[in-house]
């Protein structure tokens, strides 16, 4: 397959196309319903649409699985994703950076905020038990976690980041409706944004599976960590970003000691 | 028939004898104090509805007034009604008015007037009891007219819009396909509101607010389609958070037929004040007790944060608190909706088996409790694929070990919020392992010396060996929880959300309405025939 940088849905022979969709449609079901289903899915490429399963739900919805070919390519050159821009370290490596760097530990503080009671994410990434057979940042010997748990506060959050010295602050936002994952993140980072000059801010992480990486600079947050992400994901990430924070602290405050 | 384990009924006794231990300190402790929520709920057992422009409710208002003259000590009916008696207003809605706007003064009065005042709230309380116990008969006389559902599990499905009149038609159609208890979903939040609020409402995140208004609209909509389908459709809502014990009197007076109801949940996932939460607790279990309320309580919450299998036992130990507590709160088994769940990570090895073990080990533990088995959750992963055959051996667990309410679990979970398909397509997969496999309960007799029954026991023992330590903790479970014991979050009993609407009884307290219940809820615990339904 080398060099195939155009693709199609695989069903079981290179290039088919072959997709499977399911959706439901506010009709009764019977002859016009699943026309209306074919006319559907030809309408999103695939053609021929082959209705594969048709079920009244209630007098007025049917729900239709469809499978068919669609037409169009794939161009992974054109893929534009957020790759990992920061070497991921194992924790000893991690531990000894931050020991280089910083010559005390690193301080995390973390929680849901808003009314999100769901603590899975915010607990897999910090509670030393960790996630996926890796153990959370509390294992970092260099890493400190102060983990404030479900329901905190902005106001909560900016007072104990600021008491504890954070270098970073972790938002985890599971519930999603009405958008209100974004809403509560963009109203945290500017309360940091207000309460912190810029060079002082801890670094703003949020993460949950409803956040699209690319949205960082939209909410105001430094990193946006989803779906599978690892508590070694983020410890990497911090040293990095912590050291080059330094880095252009350096370079920019004190110019004339920045080529020691 | 239900499948039983052989237990050692001497661990069995010795685990609700720890339970009682552990308890009784958390009962003297709620008889010693009130709370703003539990005065409030007895403002609106006399009958107070309503809310000023703002939305705040009148018994918010006056229960303020009152706390701010004399605070709560002495409870808020004596204040109340004394000032009623000396004509400062005409009823209550005017007196909070009133009180409103700095137009009362509120005096604890002594003497005959301290008589005269504890008749005349005797009075009003006893009618807002009364319109309960109706409501109580109401619901019995419905279902014998419209019939319980045909099998067990009842089939328990969530609606969750936002807008209450979204919400009735989800709801209706819900019922249609197949529920048997309906539950709405509360907006994330209202569990830290200090107040209730009013009305109709159409604007919530993720879930509705519980209101009075809403509580009978939607009852209103479930009759009627109840009538439709000739099968009485049950109604859920939630008494927890920092109204626990209005909302359980508003669920009461409206007629909700089951309420989520935690002894833990407030303090351990929203970090309400223990004491504030055992207090609100008692008192919202005793209403429930006299409404023919069937509680749902919340230990599928620790299996979210804690590891399904090293935390079994803390399941057992809470369903054993939770029993004790709702059990001295008058509550019968037959209103013991314990919770538990299906949150074993499914890559570990005989997964299924652990799950049947830790179900059949709550059934046989409480034996006459409706349990309620709650699905999936932690290890869906938005592989719907894979997610419905989970939910399919879900409901097979809830078929073997016959369980008595069942949360319908939904393949699109930690994906979006159910959509019309995912409900469909839930109710099917309930529908064929309840069909092709109900009587296999008969058939299922894991043996005494198997997996199932030696995982079984080993829960017992590790429940056992907490509750211990929980009572030879200094100060018992209040301690425990504040070390983290249950869910793994920490929780001291002099923070919390809620810690300033506390107030230790004085010599002199009045409740009208506790004065009611604590005396049904003897009634109930010694088994003289109570006000019950059966």
């Amino acid at each position: 397959m080398s060099g195939a940088r155009i693709v199609r849905p695989y069903g079981d022979t290179t290039g088919d196309g072959m997709v499977q969709l399911s959706f439901t449609l506010p009709v009764p079901h019977d002859k016009v319903a699943e026309g209306a289903a074919v006319q559907l899915a030809n309408k999103m490429g695939i053609d021929p649409a082959l209705v594969a399963h048709a079920k009244a739900m209630g007098p007025d919805f049917t729900f239709f699985v469809v499978y068919g070919p669609v037409h169009h390519l794939v161009d992974l050159d054109q893929v534009r994703v957020v790759e990992r821009d920061y070497p991921l370290l194992s924790p000893k490596e991690a531990n000894l950076a931050i020991r280089g760097l910083l010559a005390r530990r690193l301080v995390v503080v973390g929680g849901c905020i808003g009314t999100d009671a769901h603590t899975v994410g915010i607990d897999a990434i910090l509670n030393i038990k960790g996630f996926a057979g890796e153990k959370g940042l509390e294992y970092y010997r260099e890493i400190r976690v102060v983990n404030l748990g479900a329901q905190v506060s902005v106001p909560e959050l900016v007072a104990r980041a600021r008491d504890e010295r954070a270098d970073a602050v972790l938002v985890s936002q599971v519930v999603t409706q009405r958008d209100a994952h974004l809403l509560n993140t963009k109203e945290m980072s500017a309360a940091f944004r207000e309460a912190f000059p810029a060079d002082r801010r801890p670094l703003l992480i949020v993460g949950g599976p409803r956040f699209d990486e690319a949205q960082a600079a939209d909410l105001g947050v430094d990193r946006v960590f989803t779906r599978g992400a690892t508590p070694a994901d983020v410890a990497s990430y911090l040293v990095d970003a912590i050291g080059r924070r330094m880095g252009a602290q350096r370079a920019g405050s004190t110019p004339t000691e920045a080529s020691t | 028939m239900t499948p039983q384990l052989d237990l050692d009924e001497a661990m069995v006794r010795t685990a609700r004898r720890l339970a009682g231990r552990a308890g009784q300190p958390i009962v003297d402790i709620a008889q010693r104090h009130t709370t703003v929520s539990v005065e409030r709920a007895v403002l609106r057992l006399a009958g107070l509805r309503g809310g000023d422009a703002d939305g705040t409710p009148w018994v918010n208002r006056l229960l303020d007034a009152v706390r701010a003259d004399v605070g709560i000590e002495n409870g808020v009916a004596l204040p109340v009604w004394h000032a009623l008696a000396r004509g400062a207003a005409g009823d209550l809605e005017e007196l909070a008015h009133k009180a409103a706007i700095g137009e009362v003064r509120f005096e604890v009065p002594t003497g005959r007037e301290l008589v005269s005042a504890r008749s005349g709230a005797r009075r009003a309380v006893r009618t807002g009891l009364r319109r309960v116990d109706a409501r109580r008969r109401e619901r019995d006389r419905l279902v014998r007219r419209w019939g319980d559902p045909p099998t067990k599990p009842w089939i328990y499905l969530i609606v969750a819009t936002g807008d209450i009149y979204e919400d009735i038609p989800q709801a209706v159609a819900a019922a249609r396909e197949g529920a048997d208890v309906i539950a709405v979903i509360r907006s994330t939040g209202q569990s830290l509101l200090d107040y209730v609020p009013e009305g109709a409402t159409r604007e919530g995140f993720a879930g509705t607010y519980a209101t009075q208004e809403n509580f009978r609209l939607m009852r209103a909509a479930l009759d009627e389609a109840s009538a439709e389908l000739g099968r009485y459709v049950r109604l859920t809502n939630y008494a927890s958070g920092l109204c626990m014990p209005e909302i359980a009197a508003l669920a009461g007076l409206e007629r909700l037929d089951m309420m989520l109801n935690d002894s833990m949940y407030g303090i351990l996932f929203r970090d309400i004040n223990p004491i504030r939460t055992f207090v609100d607790q008692r008192f919202s279990r005793q209403v429930h007790a006299r409404a023919g309320i069937i509680i749902n309580t919340g230990e599928d919450n620790y299996l979210t944060t804690a590891d399904a299998v090293e935390a079994a036992h803390t399941v057992t130990v809470s369903q054993l608190l939770n029993e004790y507590f709702a059990k001295e709160a008058g509550l019968a088994d037959w209103q013991l909706g314990l919770g538990h769940a299906f949150e074993i990570n499914p890559d570990l090895p005989e997964s299924f088996r652990l799950e049947l073990a830790h179900a059949l080990l709550a059934r046989t533990l409480f034996p006459d409790a409706p349990l309620k088995w709650m699905p999936p959750t932690r290890h869906m992963t938005g592989d719907v694929f894979k997610g419905y055959l989970l939910d399919g051996f879900f409901n097979l667990v809830g078929a073997l070990t016959g369980q008595g309410i069942l949360l319908v679990g939904m393949m699109t979970e930690a994906v979006v919020t159910p959509w019309l398909s995912d409900r469909d397509l839930a109710l099917q997969n309930v529908r064929y392992v309840m069909q092709a496999a109900g009587g296999l309960t008969e058939d299922f007799r894991p043996p005494p010396d198997g997996f199932i029954a030696r995982r079984a026991r080993q829960v017992l023992g590790e429940s056992i060996e907490l509750l211990e330590r929980i009572v030879d903790h200094e100060h018992g479970l209040l301690e425990a929880i504040a070390d983290g014991t249950f869910g793994l979050m920490k929780r001291p009993a002099d923070r919390g959300r809620g810690l300033d609407g506390v107030a230790v009884k004085a010599a002199g307290y009045f409740n009208p309405a506790t004065e009611v219940l604590d005396r049904s809820a003897l009634t109930a615990r010694t088994g003289a025939p109570g006000p019950r339904a059966s």
